[in-house]
């Protein structure tokens, strides 16, 4: 395996040391992307005239002593986060050719100061799936075996940073699409407290759940780039006003005296048994390093799948009733305006598109609503407020990220077991908990992810358990077969 | 319980999805499978709990009723499929006694 690639941390500082300058990064980057490309596919669009302006900003703005730790440094977008003028298709042939009237807040956080945007990375169309195999062009290559799939939905942006084309990628996390393909890829990947990060400008699946967050190559820079999109926007009407606690000063703090709760219910749910190992030796550096792990029970957990899968349908057949064929996006001409409505969604939208819609419509129609809806929003308090009892007990939760590693393209054809990739990820969603996959290990070769979750707003208490492992442990550098040579 | 052929039908016009028969028969099934499985939310004693919509602390947030730049007629128009200049263009909404 080849040397370790650089951290976003590394090249701040060479940028600032002038030892490399915004251009020079940016055509390493691209270079590394075109060698890549044809067996990751990570991106939909290469944004190569916005990244040469950047980088030409950004370099005026180091000369002047800028001091962004982002400054200069080439990242990655998630094709749902619109970026004014670029195209932006949320991996969906309904928006292909879309090209936004603004940009998203984070992003636009980001631009400020002064990252350099090289594309738009392939994802499950409109972030509906676990293994990018549901982009409308084409899946992702995972760097460690291209044959198997990345995680999904965010798995171009995981993907990316684990072949070292870029430090750092934006993705959104709804029920796990940031924290499965970070574990399935062996990268750090971060979904905030629900309400942390505006999602202005974020082309929308199931509002009350989804979130923006980063995926890096290590804890500190994804604690970096949470710091800059972080906080209120008054766009995002659930965009929380509480002031944003900087992760990056008790970063340091480490676990002694901590309690970390270990759900049971987690370890239970068709966990691969090399995967229940890795975990098991993190849980036990934990301790090694002074945190007290504490067996707790999370009874509700067994319901979190099936209340995820009637709410997030729901909220999407709301949200995807916008793509009509009118104000944008593809339309397929056709005499009457139903007809043409119902032609356009049925050769616009994929088939695992179809299914969320056709089941939200169904949860949320006449005579099921109590039934199905309603229902799921009474479990997810349940759920909810059994987080809120542990949490009086324990500082953080651990658990695994995926029950499984990177599995082998067309593996799971049935949505059902595909749904299951998302069993241990889901609940944070639903409870609008911050929660990180961070590295913990290999089986055969394939990255395992460890989860650390944390109360609302408790986002930096997530970092810093996370970098406590991190400093321990040497997962995070081991580099994959794709990341370019030292 | 099952997704009948008609639930499916009537789904999918409240959906403005227009499916083919394959893909009618398949979303059938499989609709049948993943009510099932999700089914099994009846289980859960919900009588004295209230819904949970969003899990945000903000109720109503409000901003001062003042007039404020937004993206304007051309930038609004600029994705539309078809447009006349300054409006959206789409077909008929009623069928004309003409045609009919």
């Amino acid at each position: 395996m080849s040397e370790t690639p650089s951290t976003l941390r590394q090249l701040a500082s060479q940028l600032r040391q002038r030892l490399v300058s915004p251009r020079e990064l940016l055509d390493d980057a691209y270079a590394h992307i075109e060698s890549t490309e044809p067996r990751l596919h990570a991106y939909l669009t290469l944004t190569r005239e916005l990244a040469e302006r950047q980088a030409d900003d950004a370099e005026r703005r180091l000369r002047d002593g800028d001091p962004s730790p982002l400054c200069g440094i080439p990242i990655a977008l998630k094709d749902v986060l619109c970026v004014e003028g670029s195209e932006t298709t949320a991996g969906s042939k309904i928006l292909a050719g879309y090209r936004p009237p603004y940009t998203a807040t984070a992003v636009e956080r980001l631009f400020a100061a002064g990252a350099v945007c090289v594309g738009k990375t392939n994802c499950d169309e409109f972030a509906m799936g676990s293994s990018n195999e549901n982009s409308a062009y084409g899946p992702v290559g995972n760097p460690w075996d291209v044959e198997r799939v990345p995680g999904g939905s965010s798995g171009g942006s995981a993907a990316t940073v684990a072949a070292g084309s870029v430090t750092c990628s934006l993705g959104s996390d709804t029920g796990g699409s940031i924290r499965q393909p970070a574990a399935l890829c062996g990268v750090v990947g971060f979904k905030p407290t629900y309400g942390r990060v505006s999602r202005y400008g974020l082309i929308a699946f199931a509002s009350s759940l989804d979130q923006i967050g980063p995926l890096t190559r290590s804890v500190e820079d994804c604690a970096t780039v949470f710091s800059v999109i972080a906080g209120h926007d008054e766009r995002d009407s659930t965009s929380s006003t509480a002031p944003v606690e900087d992760p990056l000063p008790g970063l340091d703090a480490g676990v002694r005296g901590l309690r970390v709760g270990v759900p049971d219910e987690y370890f239970a749910q068709g966990l691969e048994q090399g995967v229940r190992s890795r975990v098991e030796d993190a849980m036990r550096e934990l301790e090694r390093l002074g945190a007290e792990l504490v067996r707790v029970s999370l009874p509700s957990s067994d319901y979190a799948l099936a209340t995820y899968y009637i709410i997030a349908p729901a909220e999407c057949s709301s949200n995807l009733a916008r793509y009509d064929g009118v104000r944008f996006g593809m339309r397929e001409q056709r005499p009457s305006l139903l007809d043409m409505y119902m032609t356009t969604r049925d050769h616009g939208f994929g088939p695992e598109v179809k299914r969320r819609i056709m089941l939200g419509t169904y949860a949320l129609s006449s005579g099921y609503y109590d039934a199905y809806y309603r229902k799921a929003q009474k479990v997810r308090t349940v759920i909810a407020r059994e987080f809120a009892r542990v949490f009086e007990d324990v500082d953080a939760l651990v658990a695994p990220t995926s029950p499984s590693v990177a599995f082998p393209m067309g593996d799971r054809s049935d949505p059902l077991s595909m749904y299951l990739c998302d069993v241990i990820t889901i609940p944070a969603n639903l409870a609008g908990l911050p929660a990180i996959s961070v590295p913990c290990g290999f089986v055969d070769d394939l990255p395992v992810g460890l989860q650390i979750i944390a109360p609302r707003f408790q986002d930096a208490r997530v970092f810093r358990v996370a970098h406590a492992y991190e400093r321990a442990t040497e997962w995070h550098r081991v580099a994959s077969p794709l990341a370019p040579a030292a | 319980m099952t997704f009948s052929n008609e639930d499916v039908d009537h789904v999918a016009q409240l959906a403005r999805l227009g499916l083919d028969d394959d893909e009618k028969r398949r979303l059938g099934r499989e609709l049948t499978a993943i009510l099932d499985a999700i089914s099994k939310l009846q289980e859960v004693d919900t009588s004295e709990i209230s819904e949970t919509a969003q899990v945000g602390e903000l109720i109503n947030v409000w901003r001062d009723d003042v007039p404020a730049p937004c993206i304007g007629a051309d930038l609004a128009l600029v994705n539309a499929p078809v447009t006349d200049g300054a409006h959206f263009v789409v077909g008929a909404i009623q069928e004309s006694e003409r045609d009919t």
